[in-house]
């Protein structure tokens, strides 16, 4: 092709002002020139066919002008034509260093980027960054000048776009500052960085993200399903950074809540939905399918029919939601998508999803613009058979099904499906709803090898003692059921305890002046006492001159003394059951590692309080082996001995609570003290492997507790189990607190203590 | 100065039962024995004894305990005056020789060594010896000792005696379903039921994150106070904000999420 062939004057004009002889420009440049037309004044359009000329004589070939003369009605449209200046000067500047290879890239994603960035002042903010990336990492290896090309750059240029994407400019200026910090001498481990290929970027893209982290409210979520959902579960998060295109859909399963890790701002017609807002609705749906969905069995179904019963389920279950917040509706109806009625072709495509999206949006919003009179035929029908109560799964199905059947089209089979403005991202994939009947796989059951083989160990103890049990069904006590074996516990290395505390020096610190107050000093002064042992010269005055005054002279003139206030003896009981060497939720810690810290930390406390304390572990296999170990006894010192066996505490078996419980309770009987404490550390209910029926530990428990208090001990529970509401009430009436935050034990449990026996 | 009027309740205190407590208390009235109410803060317990008292037509003597209580507070003390000394009954003695309801609220904030001198008071004896008078008071067969006692209170160190709880008889109450709430709110506020019912949702969701970084729940207490404020005329989200979430939480975890709750409940 040769620029003769332009027949239309006009075109012909632009192609000679472009004065560019590629034959490969030549073959897209009209179809440039009618975006370009359609996005840029005049005057700009000469601005455009000049700098792409400017490009063309670089001497970097075709690609920067074909790139330009594609990509730059795009970014004028979405950040202005005023960034033609700045955008140039930095390709100028490319050009200037050793870095015109970069060139192209950069203006390949360029596109990309404005769309993304939206303004003219962030796409600057944008080129700032970039041109200083350029800068820090050109020629700089091993103090040349500047002779090297920057090695990163090109391959930052390609990510560009998923970057900014992901990333606010705050964020992405981070993310880059991390890189030339880090990599600046190492060209490849550079080039590695900016092209998205060492763990490293990919952890620091995580940590530089925008909108809301999960991390950042779990708490929050946790909160938020018990308050006002009275449920709970693992919410357990699921990377969205590196899926562009099959976005993950959140589900839930046995092992918890499926939930992205990260979450925008939402920002549609309805208003602004904040990411926060957006895990609650996310959360509140799964729940209303928890409480009111049942399972049906899928194998009668089409697929089709499948995903109409999804939609009306899952909007059953939404007004049910609605009901009890009506607030959630105004969020629901934000996320929600609101299609077109006429945005379909049902001649050219499958528009059953669209009729879904729409039928979904009217069951949801009193004011949905829709006419169609089946989809109103089916709003009523949908209210009515809600109106008596909570209608059922069922029902849904049964209404879907007539749906689909009245509205089939034979085009809803075509391939090409109107997917725009169908997707409801708050809704989880509705993996719970359907049972398949035919290639279930069995489960298999089989028990746990690893525990079938373990010998019953040597047990180099006192001989057994043995505790009744309490049988809540026969409501008698089981004579001598349980054997307990006591040892003392195995030693390891002290210096191990220090360093923890050591770890937590700052935290001590704190303690140390809760400590200092409530220390019980050694007399105590009590005033105002209408008798005492000596005259309080200060208030005696006063009343003396109060009656003198004829006023009524306050009575109270004597003061007494007290030795020390604080008649407190302790144990601290241990769980220490298999589940302990699970990792503590969004930590690397092990429960144990936890317990461990915050056990030598709250020693250490009472130790200086100079409450009489003891320390033991316990874990049960079986009836007849529950192992209660000796750690600390009330009149061992706080020393290496006993911090040797809490550096050797370790896990494992199953929990039986009320044998332990007892156990503990005679050391503590016949203390003398005004106070008598067992502080029970546990993450989780009562349970053995010798016993199937979860409330028999549970009864026996609470009856050791009831003991316990008849003989004068008081006993609190502090639980790890995020869920344990149902039992520790039952178990420990009012004396129990739940510790949703475990990797705050270390600083919880010394609180705990000093606020229980303030 | 048999003052016995001026204790009497004079009006019919509203109390909406919660089950058979109010002929249960007339039994325990009647056999005069001594009664402990027991209960998270703020769920009509004072409420109740107001009304027996009134119902009973006794006169009812309140003292709030705190922890500077001496014995001498509750049995009485001499007074010096220019030409000698007055002994003053206390309120507990003043009840005894009236024969009065006597409500000790909050029982537990007193000091261990006050809350003994109650012990006499309530066994067969009924007598409450003044030593420093020098009388051994002999109860009025009205006499009736009360308690109140929030078993909620986390520090284990406020605790009654074993001693000292089995002298009594006991009520055990706790916030009210819902239906009965809103009937109560409703009631004493004169708030339409259904922007009661908004209410006690918003106190349900505090009660549930009890032990999860909430001491007690939300009380019908506050929520009175916010029916009381939205009555008022001040606006339903502001009132429950300043009514419900402020005074129980400085957490700013729990706020949001109450807050939240506030908003997707009152629209
Ligand atoms: N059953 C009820 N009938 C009528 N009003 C009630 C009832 N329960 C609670 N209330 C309302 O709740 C308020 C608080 O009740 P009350 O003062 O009796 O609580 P309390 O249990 O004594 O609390 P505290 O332990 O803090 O002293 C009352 O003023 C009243 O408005
Ligand atoms: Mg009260």
């Amino acid at each position: 092709m040769t620029k003769t062939e332009y027949q239309h004057p006009l075109m012909k004009g632009y192609w000679d002002r472009l004065d560019c002889g590629f034959g490969k420009v030549a073959d897209v440049f009209e179809d440039c020139m009618a975006e370009a037309l359609a996005v840029l004044s005049l005057d700009d359009v000469n601005h455009y066919l000049d700098a792409a000329g400017t490009l063309g004589k670089m001497g970097r070939g075709a690609d920067p002008v074909l790139a330009f003369l594609e990509k730059w009605p795009a970014v004028a449209a979405a950040a202005g034509s005023d960034m033609l200046a700045p955008v140039m000067a930095f390709i100028g500047a490319m050009q200037k260093s050793p870095n015109s290879q970069a060139i192209a890239p950069f203006l390949q994603t360029l596109g990309a980027v404005a769309r993304r960035l939206q303004s003219g002042e962030q796409l600057q903010h944008y080129l700032d960054i970039a041109a200083d990336l350029m800068k820090r990492t050109t020629g700089s290896i091993h103090g040349h000048h500047s002779t090297f090309p920057s090695p990163g750059l090109p391959d930052f240029c390609e990510q560009a776009p998923r970057l900014v994407g992901l990333l606010s400019i705050s964020g992405l200026k981070n993310w880059v500052d991390y890189g030339v910090r880090n990599y600046r001498n190492h060209p490849e481990r550079q080039k590695d960085y900016f092209g998205l290929q060492l763990a490293d970027s990919h952890a620091v893209l995580q940590r530089e993200r925008h909108g809301t982290l999960f991390a950042d409210v779990e708490r929050k979520l946790d909160l938020y399903l018990r308050a006002l959902w009275q449920d709970g579960d693992q919410l357990v998060p699921y990377t969205t950074a590196f899926d562009e295109l099959r976005k993950p859909i959140p589900y839930y399963d046995k092992l918890g809540m499926r939930i992205p890790d990260v979450l925008d701002d939402s920002d549609g017609a309805d208003g602004v939905i904040s990411g926060l807002d957006r895990y609650r609705a996310i959360l509140a749906h799964m729940v209303g399918h928890r409480r009111w969905s049942k399972q049906i069995i899928a194998d009668n179904y089409s697929p089709f029919q499948r995903m109409a019963v999804e939609f009306f389920e899952d909007c059953r279950i939404e007004n049910l939601l609605i009901r009890a917040y009506p607030g959630l509706r105004r969020i629901f109806l934000a996320l929600h998508p609101l299609p077109d009625e006429t945005e379909c072709d049902p001649e050219t495509t499958s528009c059953l999803r669209h009729r879904l999206a729409m039928m979904s949006r009217a069951l949801l919003d009193p004011q949905h613009p829709y006419t169609n009179p089946i989809l109103l035929e089916f709003t009523a029908r949908f209210h009515a058979t809600l109106e008596a109560g909570t209608s059922s799964t069922r029902e849904m199905a049964d209404l879907a099904l007539a749906y689909v059947t009245r509205t089939r089209r034979q085009t809803d089979q075509l391939a090409k499906v109107h997917f725009d403005n169908t997707v409801i991202d708050y809704r989880d994939d509705n993996r719970h709803l359907w049972v398949f009947i035919e290639d279930s796989d069995d489960e298999e059951f089989f028990d746990d090898p690893s525990k079938q083989n373990k010998k019953p160990a040597e047990i180099q103890s006192l001989p057994p003692r043995h505790y009744p049990e309490w049988d809540s069904a026969s409501q008698t006590y089981r004579p001598d059921w349980a054997s307990v074996y006591e040892a003392l516990h195995a030693k390891g290395n002290p210096a191990d305890i220090d360093k923890l505390l050591l770890k937590h020096a700052a935290l001590a610190k704190q303690l140390k002046r809760l400590l200092d107050l409530i220390k019980p000093q050694e007399k105590v002064r009590i005033r105002y006492q209408e008798e005492g042992s000596d005259l309080d010269l200060d208030v005696a005055l006063r009343s003396l001159i109060d009656f003198k005054g004829g006023a009524q002279p306050d009575p109270r003139i004597n003061m007494s003394h007290r030795t020390d206030g604080r008649n407190i003896t302790v144990l601290l009981l241990l769980d220490l059951s298999e589940s302990l060497n699970e990792k503590a939720a969004g930590g690397q810690q092990t429960i144990l590692e936890l317990s461990q810290e915050a056990v030598s930390l709250l020693a250490w406390a009472i130790d200086c309080l100079g409450d009489p304390c003891a320390i033991a572990g316990f874990h049960s296999n079986t009836r007849h082996e529950v192992r209660y170990q000796h750690i600390k006894g009330f009149s061992e010192r706080w020393d290496d001995t006993v911090k040797a066996r809490l550096a050797a505490m370790a896990a494992g078996w199953s929990t039986r609570m009320g044998a332990a419980l007892r156990h503990a309770g005679h050391y503590l009987a016949p203390r003398r003290a005004d106070k008598k404490i067992l502080l029970l550390l546990t993450d989780g209910a009562p349970a053995d492997i010798d016993v199937s029926e979860p409330d028999h530990l549970r009864a026996d428990a609470r009856k050791a507790v009831e003991e316990l208090a008849a003989q004068g001990i008081t006993t609190f529970c502090l639980s790890l189990d995020p869920k344990a509401d149902e039992y520790v009430r039952e178990i420990f009436g009012n004396h129990w607190r739940v510790l949703d935050r475990i990797e705050r034990l270390p600083e919880q449990l010394p609180l705990l203590y000093l606020s229980l026996t303030r | 100065m048999s003052n016995k009027d001026q204790y009497l309740v004079k009006t019919e205190p509203f109390y909406q039962a919660q089950g058979r407590e109010v002929a249960l208390y007339e039994a325990a009235y009647g056999a005069r024995l001594p009664v402990m109410v027991k209960g998270p803060t703020g769920c009509g317990k004072s409420r109740f004894i107001e009304y027996m008292a009134w119902k009973l037509n006794k006169p009812l003597i309140t003292v709030a305990c705190n922890e500077d209580m001496t014995a001498s507070d509750l049995v009485g003390r001499y007074l010096l005056e220019a030409n000698g000394t007055r002994w003053l009954d206390g309120p507990l003695t003043t009840a005894a020789r009236i024969g009065a309801i006597c409500y000790l609220d909050e029982i537990v904030e007193a000091r261990q060594d006050t809350t003994v001198v109650i012990h006499p008071l309530t066994d067969h004896r009924r007598v409450l010896p003044l030593d420093k008078k020098g009388e051994l008071l002999e109860a009025h067969a009205d006499f009736q000792l009360v308690i109140s006692y929030n078993p909620g209170y986390q520090s284990l160190m406020k605790d009654l005696k074993q001693s000292t709880k089995q002298r009594f008889t006991a009520f055990s109450f706790d916030y009210p379903p819902p239906e009965l709430e809103i009937g109560i709110i409703s009631r004493e506020t004169g708030l339409a039921e259904g922007t009661v019912a908004k209410l006690v949702t918003i106190g349900q969701t505090g009660r549930n994150l009890k032990g999860h970084g909430l001491d007690e729940g939300i009380s019908t207490r506050l929520l009175v106070h916010a029916a009381t404020l939205i009555k008022r005329g001040v606006d339903a989200g502001d009132a429950c904000r300043m009514a419900l979430v402020q005074p129980i939480t400085d957490d700013p975890d729990i706020r949001a999420t109450l807050e939240h709750a506030i908003d997707t409940t009152f629209i």
